[in-house]
Parts: C-alpha cells; sequence; structure tokens
C-alpha cells in the first residue's frame, strides 16, 4: 500500500522523490485468520507508525468485508527471508527424492481422505 | 410545531450525517492511502447509522417523509445537528480533532441510549456503539500520536483544539426537547454526560501533551437549527447538489 510511485504528475507527492523520505512509516505484513480452527495467511502489507496503528489500519484495509477473526502485524525488516538465488541449493535436492512422499503405502479405504 | 422526538432523532441522524460527509470529503486525498481507507470507512458508518436515526424520525413525523427525503431536501434552517459536525476539515489534524471530540461524545450518549425507554432507539444506539467504540479508538490514538510527536504535528493539534472548543459545549446544553426526552426515559441529560467526557478527554489530552483551553465560552445554534454556521450552507450545496438539479431524480 501506499506506494508513492503511482502519479507522474509534477510536484505531486508522486513526482520523484529520490531516498525514501524520513517521514515514511515502516511497512508491516499482515496475517489474518479467517475463521477459529485455521491459520493465519498473509493478505498483503501497508504501512504504519507502530504496531497498535498497523492492527487498526488492517482492521480498516483487510477486514472491511468480514474476512477474519484475528490480525497478526509483523514489521517487514523483522522477517528473515530465504534468497530466490539459493533456490538451487535449498530446493532442487527434494526433487529426486520421491521416497519422501509417502505415496507408497496402501492407505485402508476405512481411513478417509488424509 | 415538530414532536421533541422528530426533534430529538433529527439531531442524532443530522450529527452523522453532516459529520459523515465531512469525513468522506477525504475521500482520494487523504495523507496516506491507510488513513484514507480509514477514513472513508468511518465516513460510511456514519451514514449508516444516518439512515437509522432520520429513517426512523421519518416514521415518527409521519408524513411520508424517508431518509433521503430528509437528508437531501431541507435546507440549512432545518437541520438539527451540532456545530463541532459543521466545522471545515482543515488540515489532517483538525480534521482528526474534531473526531476525537465528536466519537468521544458520540459513545457516551450512545451508550446512554442503549437503556432508552423506546425499543428502537435502544436497538440502534446498540448497533452504533460497536463503530463507535472503533472510531473513539482511533481518533483518540492519534491525536495522541499527533499531539505528542513532532512540533510541527504538536503546534497543529493544538492549534485545532483552540480552534474547535467553543463548538464543544453545545454538546452539553440541554432545551425544551431534551426535558422532554429525559422525562420519557428516552435520552439523557445532555449536562449529565459532561463528568465522564472530560475525564476522558483530559486523560487523552495529557497523554497527548495538549492543553485544553480555560475558556468555556460555547456557541450555540446547531441543535435547534437557529444559528447554524456559514459552513454548513456551503456543504450542503455540495451534498445536495444533485437533488437540487434534478429533484427526485433516483437510480
Amino acid at each position: 500500500m501506499s506506494s508513492p510511485e503511482t502519479s507522474p504528475y509534477k510536484d505531486s507527492e508522486a513526482s520523484p522523490h529520490g531516498e525514501t523520505r524520513a517521514t515514511e512509516w515502516p511497512l508491516w505484513e499482515i496475517f489474518i485468520r479467517g475463521q477459529h480452527g485455521l491459520s493465519h495467511r498473509h493478505v498483503g502489507s501497508l504501512h504504519a507508525p507502530d504496531a497498535e496503528m498497523a492492527i487498526k489500519n488492517a482492521r480498516d484495509v483487510y477486514t472491511r468485508r468480514n474476512e477474519g477473526v484475528s490480525i497478526w502485524a509483523v514489521e517487514a525488516s523483522d522477517i528473515a527471508a530465504s534468497s530466490p538465488e539459493e533456490k538451487g541449493a535449498l530446493y532442487e535436492p527434494a526433487n529426486d527424492k520421491v521416497y519422501r512422499h509417502p505415496t507408497f503405502f496402501d492407505i485402508p479405504d476405512e481411513v478417509g481422505a488424509m | 410545531m415538530n414532536t421533541p422526538l422528530f426533534e430529538f432523532l433529527c439531531r442524532m441522524g443530522d450529527n452523522t450525517l453532516v459529520l459523515g460527509h465531512r469525513v468522506s470529503e477525504w475521500c482520494g486525498v487523504a495523507p496516506v492511502l491507510e488513513e484514507d481507507i480509514a477514513l472513508a470507512n468511518t465516513a460510511l458508518d456514519l451514514i449508516g447509522q444516518t439512515q437509522l436515526w432520520l429513517g426512523m424520525a421519518g416514521e415518527v413525523e409521519g408524513k411520508g417523509r424517508d431518509a433521503d427525503k430528509l437528508a437531501f431536501h431541507r435546507d440549512v434552517w432545518d437541520f438539527r445537528n451540532a456545530l463541532l459536525c459543521e466545522q471545515p476539515n482543515g488540515d489532517f489534524g483538525q480534521t482528526m480533532m474534531r473526531q476525537f471530540l465528536f466519537d468521544t461524545w458520540h459513545l457516551i450518549m450512545l451508550k446512554a441510549l442503549a437503556d432508552s425507554s423506546n425499543d428502537q432507539i435502544a436497538a440502534i444506539a446498540e448497533k452504533s456503539v460497536k463503530e463507535v467504540t472503533y472510531h473513539q479508538e482511533r481518533s483518540a490514538d492519534t491525536v495522541i500520536g499527533l499531539g505528542d510527536g513532532t512540533e510541527e504535528s504538536h503546534m497543529r493539534m493544538q492549534r485545532a483544539l483552540d480552534k474547535l472548543w467553543p463548538f464543544v459545549g453545545e454538546l452539553f446544553i440541554g432545551d425544551d426537547v431534551d426535558d422532554a426526552m429525559v422525562e420519557q426515559g428516552i435520552a439523557p441529560d445532555p449536562a449529565a454526560l459532561r463528568t465522564r467526557f472530560d475525564n476522558q478527554l483530559d486523560a487523552a489530552l495529557a497523554e497527548a501533551t495538549l492543553t485544553k483551553p480555560a475558556d468555556d465560552f460555547a456557541h450555540k445554534g446547531g441543535k435547534t437549527g437557529a444559528r447554524h454556521t456559514e459552513h454548513l450552507g456551503h456543504m450542503l450545496t455540495q451534498m445536495q447538489w444533485l437533488q437540487r438539479a434534478y429533484p427526485d431524480a433516483s437510480w
């Protein structure tokens, strides 16, 4: 949200502004739990001056249509993320290890869907 | 002469209508997108409450006017909103100060109305309390954040408080209509809400490092319709433009 890059008009807030302005609020990632029993899901991000306002903003931006019963706000800079360049080392070794998938078992019908 | 109940319902409905329209004026031009959406939500809540109050006012009046008729076919002198609601938005700080002052009164009022002897009024109040509780939390937080913020934001919030303060007193001044409401157990005596309002206000202003003006002078004439400020007429020319140009136009 709050992208300052939407309009080319001169002297508007959206015109080129160089470095991030000092007044820019930090970015928060918002997670919402849709119903009891489900886990929180990432729904998007927004800017807010502090955690409390991040929750309030999330309430206004992401739960206007009854979407959730619980909101988590996490400051984006606190999230440790894997690097896209490492994806070879991280994920490819799993490709040829089919035995890690539990597909070699016969599941009795009585068990139902798993 | 209108019945006191009709007058009272117009006061409640015109407060939310006029303030709701004022707040909606920020749509698309608020300082940040998140605030823009929050303000639009608040405005929509207030307009929704207006439909209930003015809808009921129309029923009580029994002359076939519905909420839309009351909202769009009356002129300034028929409006019964408190003067505070019609004050211009000013800067974002002034808008949030106006919202905070109104929300704080509004929430106390609605909580009292939830015990009204009139079931329909109690039901409208109960529904509105949930929305206004959030409005009040949000506007109080913003007033505290900006008041206790930078030198610039503090200065602007103090200026907003000084400017709006003379319009606060009217909310607590009763008249014949209020007396009739008290007598029938429909609504509380406005003056009786003052202590709770002052306590909440003082606590928030202390946190916001803002100073309440010493002078308690209060402008009057909004809720009686006797003397609105010049701003309401200008606002109505915008709000009622379509119905004035094309009377009774509908979707």
